[in-house]
């Protein structure tokens, strides 16, 4: 076993013997990680299966640091990555590439993004000089989650099926020092559908912000995929999701969230996740309701809501009308949204969006190329040390083993150049990854945006409630006085309609303070977003080119080596 | 592959003072001529020589494919035994599409081609060859359309002798003993050797291959990721667009660059692989005529003795037909005797050729990986400098954003 030689390989004199080249032949990484690599994705679609499986191979091939595979073991604010200055005007320096070590420290590792969360701007300031800080924060808090352990458990209640239904539980563990959590470190564990409801909850808690997205149920890879792999497909999206949401500086602090993290058991249902009894209920009022026998008023604190979760579905089909009102009516409703600033910025975020997508998508195909370049060179240097033994075994002349010293040299090389190239692309896949979290982020702000919008609906359809109301009370009160002595039905009706005109008033103005506030959310987000877009991208394009940069240097040197060797027409060998 | 031209000094000439022949050919200058499926492409052949056989001192000729390949095979039928050297493939389907890349390298091929006949001792002073360097069109013309060569046998005969070395050489390692096969160790390890060698160039040719296309790819591939760059940039404006923009402009440079080393490493690497495939070919055909020589003795060895029996026979009877057996006995063994010959002279010849070409080889292969090295060592440096250009711009875009 040739054990972690990495530093080694940069040696040459490997092949000192035939059983050291054949070790390097059979240990030979292509033929363990690639094959890993493709059978875990077999087109390169997926930016995400790229990078994991990539990571995956790179932990699992025998010859990878073992730093790699055990991010909890590190600390993070131990030693910072290790940049020389890349301004150095002599154009021979030696840009060292994050080293493996080093990939831990660097703040594109999703390890460590959490960790420099928060960090103090002055041990940041340690880090190299090329990341920029993303916090302007001085505080030092930190939340660490940790999604691991997937068990199998069985359905306790509610089996239909003789053996029950079985779901998986994950480990979910914080280290954090925040005071908040009273405890430094607690664990629980949840399935899948507690993160659906904690997801749902935060949707409603948190209108207009950007919140992360949650991943997907999955429902046809679960079945279809292995088991294994889809556990941990979704124990890293978990891992992801969670983190995501302890880096909003709003949602880390939610209740919420809280909850999830430490609080054993069932989350409770948020009132509007239940599908059944939502439909239940609203079934059930609705004809109360149109029969006047319910309040067909909605009270204020619904309106907090948007009505497609709700349970009214009166209030449903009111929002219904106006918001077709709206769009083919020939009046212009009550209120508009007429912030052009806004308006701008969505139209401006759409565009983002595509080009984020758009840029994407090349990038994967550049890391695609790259491992391409990565595979094809390690296989021109398996021919050649192929052909390196066939010379030596049968050589008769003495030009037959200068050839094959030379070979060596050549092989020697396109295996090193190999490497190189994989591991360049391993990095180019955690740095362009800054791209496809934005993609996912664009989910989130269509979503605080959708709520903006609702919002606005409901304000503009208890305006137009209201002014029917107000007509109808105009009405009845001329009718009405037109009876000598007054008419005491109609009396009646007058005095409920005022009743009701007044609930709807306060919920009218419960529905103008919900929407202002999301407005004011999707504002602050949007700054947030802007600034902290602004870092990310700038770290990515430097991280990629930095990258970029060690690792081209580190080849030509592999190569230059070989020209210089098989410079002379002497009988050298290398 | 210009290093491979060679201005050859004789050594080894029987009939001028040594040091002082020289003969030097090139081709150059490849025109298009005619139309469609009748389409062609012509080549300039200039030779520089003070050969006394030769007329005059310099002499430039039209030459085309198949010209070449008319002295290929003249060279092959008369020099049985040496390793002539090889032609680039005929390529039916390419010839249609005449790209540039394909004509450039099918010149350096001919131009390599006939520099290793003018180098080699014997070939060199063909009388084939002279006619080849000299010859007018139209003479070329008439030779070229008389010749039946060995390479004009059908594929299916070629084949066949292949085929029959080959099952030699297996039986030979299984044990098995085959009546007319040369038993000699060394020479069975030869073939051995030969017919391996064809299959790891083969895949090492392939790769190379490959590894021409990935260059391609990653250019693409980059050049993709400037685009998108460019527009991300025009989207984001201020510092950050900035940074996008100047990263996409770099990409797109770089993309091109990787193009242009594409295109080298089919000179440098992937023809010289290919040349070192089709030189083994060669050799293969060599073999094949060797085994046919040796055949074709040992039939008439067999011949001979019978008739040396059947000679005998008469003459213990005294039969009237002594007379004519023995003049068919006579005429039989200077028959023999003229194929031994040649067959020793195949097997003397395929010994020097063997050394010869390993030696060659050796060369051309350091050559080549030299220039692939070089290629790929500049290559990875221009990618390091042309990001590193970017650094500094980043960090202006980082202090003002």
């Amino acid at each position: 076993m040739m054990g972690s030689e990495n530093p080694g390989f940069e040696e040459s004199h490997l092949f000192a013997s035939r059983e050291e080249m054949e070790n390097l032949v059979l240990d030979d990484p292509l033929t363990t990680t690639t094959t890993t690599a493709t059978n875990n994705n077999n087109s390169y679609s997926s930016f995400r299966s790229a990078k994991s499986s990539i990571s995956d191979a790179a932990t699992r091939h025998p010859l990878s640091p073992p730093v790699l595979s055990t991010p909890a073991e590190s600390d993070p604010l131990l030693s910072p990555p290790v940049f020389r200055n890349p301004n150095a005007s002599d154009n021979n320096s030696y840009i060292e590439p994050p080293s493996y070590a080093d990939v831990i420290f660097s703040p594109f590792d999703d390890n460590s993004a959490n960790e420099i969360n928060r960090v103090d701007s002055s041990s940041h300031d340690l880090d190299s000089s090329l990341t920029l800080s993303r916090s302007s924060s001085s505080t030092s808090d930190y939340i660490k989650i940790t999604v691991s352990n997937p068990k199998k458990e069985q359905e306790t209640t509610n089996s239909l099926v003789p053996g029950g239904n079985t779901y998986y539980t994950y480990l979910i563990t914080t280290r954090t020092n925040i005071a908040d959590f009273g405890s430094s470190e607690f664990s629980v564990r949840r399935r899948f559908r507690d993160v659906v409801t904690l997801s749902d909850r935060l949707a409603e808690s948190y209108r207009g912000y950007f919140i992360p997205p949650r991943p997907d149920k999955n429902v046809v890879e679960s079945q279809v995929m292995q088991k294994q792999e889809f556990v941990e497909h979704r124990r890293v999206a978990l891992e992801k999701y969670l983190r995501r949401l302890a880096e909003h500086p709003v949602i880390r602090q939610s209740d919420e969230l809280k909850v999830f993290l430490q609080v054993e058991g069932r989350l409770p249902l948020s009132m509007s996740t239940d599908v059944a009894s939502r439909m239940l209920d609203g079934a059930v009022k609705l004809p109360k309701q149109l029969f006047g026998e319910s309040t067909a008023v909605v009270a204020p604190h619904e309106v907090v809501q948007p009505a497609k979760g709700g349970r009214d579905l009166l209030r449903l089909f009111k929002e219904l009308r106006q918001s077709v009102a709206n769009d083919w009516g020939g009046s212009k409703p009550p209120v508009v949204e007429e912030d052009k600033v806004f308006l701008e910025k969505k139209e401006w975020i759409h565009d983002l969006e595509q080009q984020i997508s758009n840029a994407s998508q090349q990038a994967e195909s550049l890391v695609k190329a790259q491992q391409d370049m990565g595979e094809t060179m390690g296989e021109l240097g398996l021919a050649f040390i192929k052909l390196i033994k066939f010379e030596n075994e049968e050589a008769m002349y003495n030009s037959q083993r200068v050839r094959a010293a030379d070979m060596k040299c050549l092989a020697t090389a396109a295996v090193k150049a190999s490497r190189f190239y994989r591991e360049l692309n391993a990095q180019t896949v955690k740095h362009l990854d800054t791209l496809h979290e934005y993609l996912g982020l664009m989910l989130a702000v269509h979503g605080a945006f959708s709520d903006r919008s609702s919002a606005l609906l409901t304000v503009q359809t208890l305006l137009s409630e209201l002014s029917t109301l107000h007509a109808r009370a105009e009405k009845l009160e001329a009718a009405s006085s037109k009876i000598f002595g007054g008419d005491k039905s109609r009396i009646h009706k007058i005095e409920e309609l005022k009743e009701t005109i007044r609930v709807t008033e306060d919920a009218k103005n419960v529905a103008i303070r919900e929407y202002e506030r999301i407005k004011e959310n999707n504002k602050c987000e949007l700054e947030r977003l802007d600034k902290e877009r602004r870092v990310d991208f700038l770290n990515m394009l430097k991280g990629f080119v930095v990258n970029q940069v060690g690792y081209a240097e580190k080849i030509s040197d592999v190569w230059a080596k070989v020209a210089e060797e098989t410079s002379g027409y002497a009988k050298d060998s290398c | 592959m210009e290093q491979q031209r060679s201005t050859s000094e004789s050594s080894q000439s029987p009939r001028s003072p040594p040091s002082q022949r020289h003969l030097s050919v090139s081709v150059s200058d490849p025109v298009k001529l005619g139309n469609g499926v009748q389409g062609y492409i012509s080549y300039r052949v200039i030779t520089k020589t003070n050969f006394p056989e030769y007329q005059g001192s310099e002499k430039i000729v039209i030459r085309r494919y198949s010209d070449f390949v008319w002295l290929r095979d003249r060279l092959f039928d008369k020099y049985n035994g040496i390793f002539v050297p090889p032609l680039p493939e005929k390529s039916a389907v390419e010839k249609f599409r005449f790209s540039a890349e394909f004509i450039e390298i099918r010149r350096q091929a001919l131009d390599v081609f006939v520099n290793r006949i003018a180098s080699h001792n014997e070939l060199q002073q063909s009388e084939d060859f002279r006619t080849f360097l000299q010859a007018d069109e139209e003479s070329m013309e008439r030779l070229r359309s008389q010749e039946t060569g060995i390479f004009k046998k059908k594929p299916a005969d070629l084949m066949l002798m292949f085929k029959d070395v080959q099952s030699k050489v297996s039986d030979v390692v299984l044990g098995k003993e085959k009546p007319l096969e040369e038993s000699n160790p060394e020479y069975e390890k030869l073939k051995h050797y030969v017919f391996e060698l064809e299959n790891h160039l083969t895949e090492a040719q392939k790769h190379a291959y490959y590894l021409l296309k990935r260059h391609r790819e990653l250019g693409q591939s980059l050049s993709g990721i400037g685009k998108a760059a460019k527009l991300l940039g025009a989207c984001e404006g201020q510092a950050l667009g900035k940074a996008f923009d100047e990263l996409g402009a770099k990409s797109e440079t770089l993309s091109i660059k990787l193009q242009k080393e594409a295109h080298q490493l089919l000179m440098n690497l992937e023809e010289p692989v290919k040349d070192y495939v089709r030189a083994v070919q060669s050799i293969k055909v060599t073999i094949g005529e060797r085994a046919n020589a040796f055949r074709h003795q040992c039939e008439l060895a067999e011949t001979m003795k019978l008739k040396e029996i059947n000679l005998d026979k008469l003459m213990l009877t005294r039969s009237d037909r002594v007379g004519e057996a023995e003049q068919e006995y006579k005429e039989l063994k200077a028959e023999s005797e003229e194929v031994t010959r040649r067959f020793e002279t195949i097997v003397r010849r395929m010994n020097e050729e063997i050394v010869r070409f390993q030696e060659q080889k050796t060369q051309d292969m350091r050559i080549a990986f030299h220039e692939f090295a070089k290629g790929q060592a500049r290559l990875a440096k221009s990618i390091a400098d042309a990001w590193r250009s970017l650094l500094p711009k980043l960090e202006v875009c980082s202090d003002t954003s």
